[in-house]
């Protein structure tokens, strides 16, 4: 052992009586084994991490700059954009990244889906995952306001205002969130304490124990086989590899600068995503007494609020617009309890039955059809194309104990497969 | 075993390669958060020079503290002919008479530290802890000095400057007075924060 | 207060529809093609100057800068001062607001003339405004007594009809087109046969239902048009004025990754020899 090689081993061992950091880079990098067979769906969960740190450091930037009051904050991100250096690229990394989140998120989310990532012992990792993606949910709503754009203030205006369809309490609901009788400087306040600090800690806790679950119990594969049944001499599983080098270098560096390739392409030259991204409405600062021709929310969150519309009707005596809010949350909510409702003795789609690659066909086409409603202005004929697709999304997760038992599975290989 | 060897040269190679042009990539990733902490436009734009009208300004007053250029407060003084004929009589007293400590722009590197010689353009701030030192133009004597000649006292820790904003020997301040960049637009209006001929 | 919220939420979630035809008169007519081009430093400078001259009066440019728009379009800072900026207190840092108070323009306009630095963005691009500043045409029922065919019953005057000149809303002879769409003519002479058409139907047939009085204006058409088209160029620069530089800094960040991509992969290759 040369020189520098003993000095560093010995300043290692002075830490690592201090604290665990040998053992710990061991645990999670260099010996934690991960199956061989690992896909483009694997990509995700490393791309959202690089998309939370891009949004924690442009975050915090902006709001060395962000004014958040009623009478600066729009002001303020105008001064971002054109009197701060470089103001516009923090600005513009901090939008794009926020869709990018949400893009890759849910394609992490798929990948949970088609290989049944979710089934037991993996529970409480989509358990944590689905928290993750509710404070997602919240923290870009409660981001969206901060601008205080036109289309900022009716968007926080409509979905406060969903609280209020809640019988008895809403209205007062609706106030308490508000701090205020309508959407005002007070909101928009308290919005930025949330965005800029509750949420991304508890999102950052989440994401922490998250990975350590799925750390405890090892990743799931493509073909759904339990790596650990099958050892070698030192109880290593045959069909893995170090995570790292082999997939941190091997696979997700170059992973890492494609996707800041395409990020970049958008950021750079298509930053407001053809009023996607960044809606025309939002160019002028909010105005309590002009709504803009369609409230529209950005387009991540718009196959729920198709579902939100396609409750037109009221019943057992309850407004449509409170079944609104209930299919809403629910189809938000039901996910959850997906470890429960897949009744199949294999995970991956590779080898289960025609019901569930029917079910999750539909189930994706339905989810970019209410994405695609949500955008537009409701006819008879979408609402119910809404509704039809409404109920084809939770059909998937409802009739799953159903279709997951009666269908015929393929039987699972031993060993991984690779492609 | 000759394969693995080039394998591990090659292998050094690119890792070597990678982590330089990947550092290039970080430092280029830093550029707008570092940058975004320059003064911006607004502040440059607040920061900008600042015209001051002395038509009115009497022999002997001070015109100030104008809270103009920078955020700093500017001081302007029309000193009397007595104020000037004192002015380099306690020489031997100052720490640095001859305002050799770039505190002042080359062209108030004189003996009154002036454009002209009687008007007095000044930063006041004390050069110790940029406390607001106090204009004491009286020739006379002083609690604080027996011999004072007129010149400006600051409360805060005592130290002393002349009525050319020279400091004095043995006070917590080090440095003379900072004369900013300035030039007379006409005989009566002087632009402070610019040197004459700059755009 | 509960239950109006209730009503306008109820309202404007189902019938946005109808809103959005009924709100503020904006009617449909095609917008006209712009390509804006913002390296074209004159056009943006004559764009400024036009903007400055006749719109700064009522229409404040409050999130951009003299001294930015001087260094980007290419004028000398003393220049601009002399010329373009108007305001007494304002120096060459100065954001570009304006003289007209808030209590004022509502008692002149009704209404209050917005803020434009972003008016470009907020249209969707530069057509909107355009297509908006040639259609101005003369309506005696009007207070200021002109009307707009883009935004009907508009409360702004036309601060540029002595240079366009006065247009006004006229009936024109087009050929008629028979009930299958195909233009009809004479059986004997094969003369196209000519129908009187007005307003929105000749919009739907692709002709101008305007047309201009003769000797009002002191501008061509032609000349109009251009100045018409560096004032939209020029305000879509002021809708970004780091467009440019951030397409320009684009091109070495991707051409960056590009480059460090070829590395990661390589190195990447390394690692995942052994699996394969």
């Amino acid at each position: 052992m040369s020189g520098l090689q003993q000095s560093f081993k010995n300043m290692m061992d002075w830490v690592d009586a201090r604290l665990p950091v040998t053992e710990t880079y061991e645990k999670h990098l260099s010996k934690y084994y991960a199956p061989k067979n690992f896909n483009f769906w694997y990509f995700f969960g490393v791309l959202s991490v690089v998309v939370l740190v891009n949004q924690l450091l442009t975050g915090i930037w902006l709001t060395m700059s962000y004014v958040p009051s009623a009478e600066g904050a729009f002001a303020s991100v105008e001064y971002i954009m054109r009197d701060v250096e470089y103001g516009w690229m923090l600005r513009y990394m901090h939008s794009t990244g926020a869709s990018a989140f949400f893009l890759v998120v849910y394609l992490h989310m798929f990948r949970g889906l088609a290989y049944g990532s979710y089934q037991k012992p993996r529970e409480l990792i989509w358990i944590l995952g689905m928290l993750i993606y509710v404070a997602l949910m919240a923290e870009g709503f409660f981001g969206y306001l901060l601008p205080w754009g036109n289309m900022s203030f009716w968007a926080g205006q409509v979905i406060v205002s969903l609280a209020g369809a809640i019988p008895f309490v809403g209205e007062a609901l609706a106030t308490w969130v508000r701090g205020d009788f309508n959407i005002s400087g007070i909101t928009l306040n308290r919005f930025f304490a949330l965005h800029v600090v509750l949420i991304p800690l508890v999102l950052i806790v989440l994401v922490f124990l998250h990975i350590l679950a799925l750390h405890e119990v090892g990743s799931n594969n493509p073909d759904g086989v339990d790596i650990k049944k099958n050892l070698d001499e030192n109880g290593k599983p045959l069909d893995s590899i170090p995570f790292h080098p082999n997939y941190t270098i091997g696979h997700d560096l170059p992973a890492i600068v494609g996707f800041l390739f395409l990020f970049c392409i958008v950021m750079f030259y298509y930053p407001d995503g053809g009023g996607y991204l960044i809606e025309h409405p939002n160019y002028e600062p909010a105005n309590p007494l002009k709504t803009p021709d369609l409230i529209a929310p950005v387009w991540y969150y718009t196959p729920f609020y198709s579902m939100l519309r396609a409750a037109t009707f009221p019943l057992f005596g309850l407004d449509a617009k409170f079944w609104g809010l209930v299919v809403m949350a629910g189809a938000i909510a039901l996910p959850v309890v997906l470890p429960w409702l897949d009744k199949s003795p294999v995970k991956s789609i590779r080898y289960k039955g025609w019901g569930s690659k029917i079910f999750l066909t539909l189930f994706v086409v339905s989810f970019f059809i209410l994405g695609y409603l949500g955008v537009q202005h409701p006819t008879p004929v979408r609402t119910l194309v809404a509704q039809l697709c409404t109920a084809i999304y939770f059909g998937y997760f409802l009739l799953m104990p159903w279709y997951t038992s009666v269908e015929k599975t393929k039987p699972v290989p031993e060993r991984v497969t690779m492609p | 075993m000759n394969e693995d060897s080039v394998n591990t040269g090659r292998r050094n190679f690119l890792i070597g390669a990678t982590t330089v042009v990947g550092s290039a990539g970080v430092v280029g990733l830093a550029v707008p958060f570092v940058g975004s902490w320059n003064p911006s436009a607004r502040a440059l734009a607040a920061g900008a020079p600042v015209k001051v009208d002395i038509s009115k300004l009497s022999t002997g007053e001070i015109l100030g503290p104008i809270p103009a250029w920078r955020d700093k407060p500017i001081f302007v003084i029309k000193r009397s002919d007595a104020m000037l004929e004192q002015l380099n009589s306690m020489n031997d007293r100052l720490a640095d008479p001859e305002s050799q400590r770039e505190q002042q722009p080359g062209y108030a590197q004189n003996g009154t530290r002036s454009i002209k010689p009687d008007v007095l353009v000044l930063v006041g701030l004390c050069t110790h802890l940029s406390c607001s030192p106090k204009f004491r133009p009286a020739i006379q004597p002083e609690v604080f000095d027996e011999e004072w000649i007129g010149g400006f006292f600051c409360p805060c820790h005592g130290s002393k400057f002349d009525l050319a904003g020279r400091v004095y020997a043995g006070v917590p301040a080090p440095s003379n007075l900072e004369v900013p960049p300035h030039f007379y637009e006409s005989d009566s209006v002087i632009v402070i924060g610019e040197d004459e001929g700059t755009a | 207060m509960n239950v109006d919220m209730k009503q306008i939420l109820i309202a404007v979630l189902i019938f946005l529809p109808a809103f959005a035809v009924a709100s503020g008169g904006e009617t449909p007519i095609p917008l006209d093609d712009m390509e804006p081009n913002l390296e074209d430093q004159a056009s943006l400078q004559r764009g400024a100057k036009t903007y400055l001259n006749y719109c700064m009066g009522c229409h404040s440019l409050k999130y951009q800068r003299y001294q930015r728009t001087a260094v980007d379009l290419g004028i000398p800072v003393d220049l601009m001062m002399e010329h373009m900026v108007f305001e007494s207190s304002a120096q060459i840092g100065s954001l570009m607001g304006n003289t007209m108070s808030v209590d004022n323009a509502k008692q002149w306009f009704g209404s209050v003339p917005p803020d434009l630095t972003l008016y470009t963005m907020l249209k969707g691009g530069p057509e909107y405004l355009y297509t908006y500043m040639r259609v101005f045409y003369e309506d005696k029922t009007r207070p200021l007594g002109v009307n707009n065919l883009l935004y009907e019953n508009v409360a702004m005057p036309h601060p540029l009809v002595e240079l366009q000149g006065l247009q006004r809303k006229v009936c024109k002879q087009i050929p008629r087109l028979a009930d299958h769409g195909v233009e009809m003519r004479d059986p004997l002479t094969g003369d196209l046969i000519m129908g009187e058409q007005c307003g929105g139907d000749l919009i739907q047939r692709g002709f101008s239902p305007l047309e201009l009085v003769e000797g009002t204006g002191s501008l061509t058409p032609e000349e109009y048009d251009q100045l018409i088209y560096d004032l939209a160029n020029f305000l879509h620069y002021t809708a970004d004025p780091s467009r440019l530089e951030r397409e320009r800094i684009g091109i070495y960040v991707l051409l960056f990754l590009a480059f460090f991509f070829v590395f990661t992969w390589l190195l990447g290759r390394e690692y995942t020899k052994e699996q394969h």
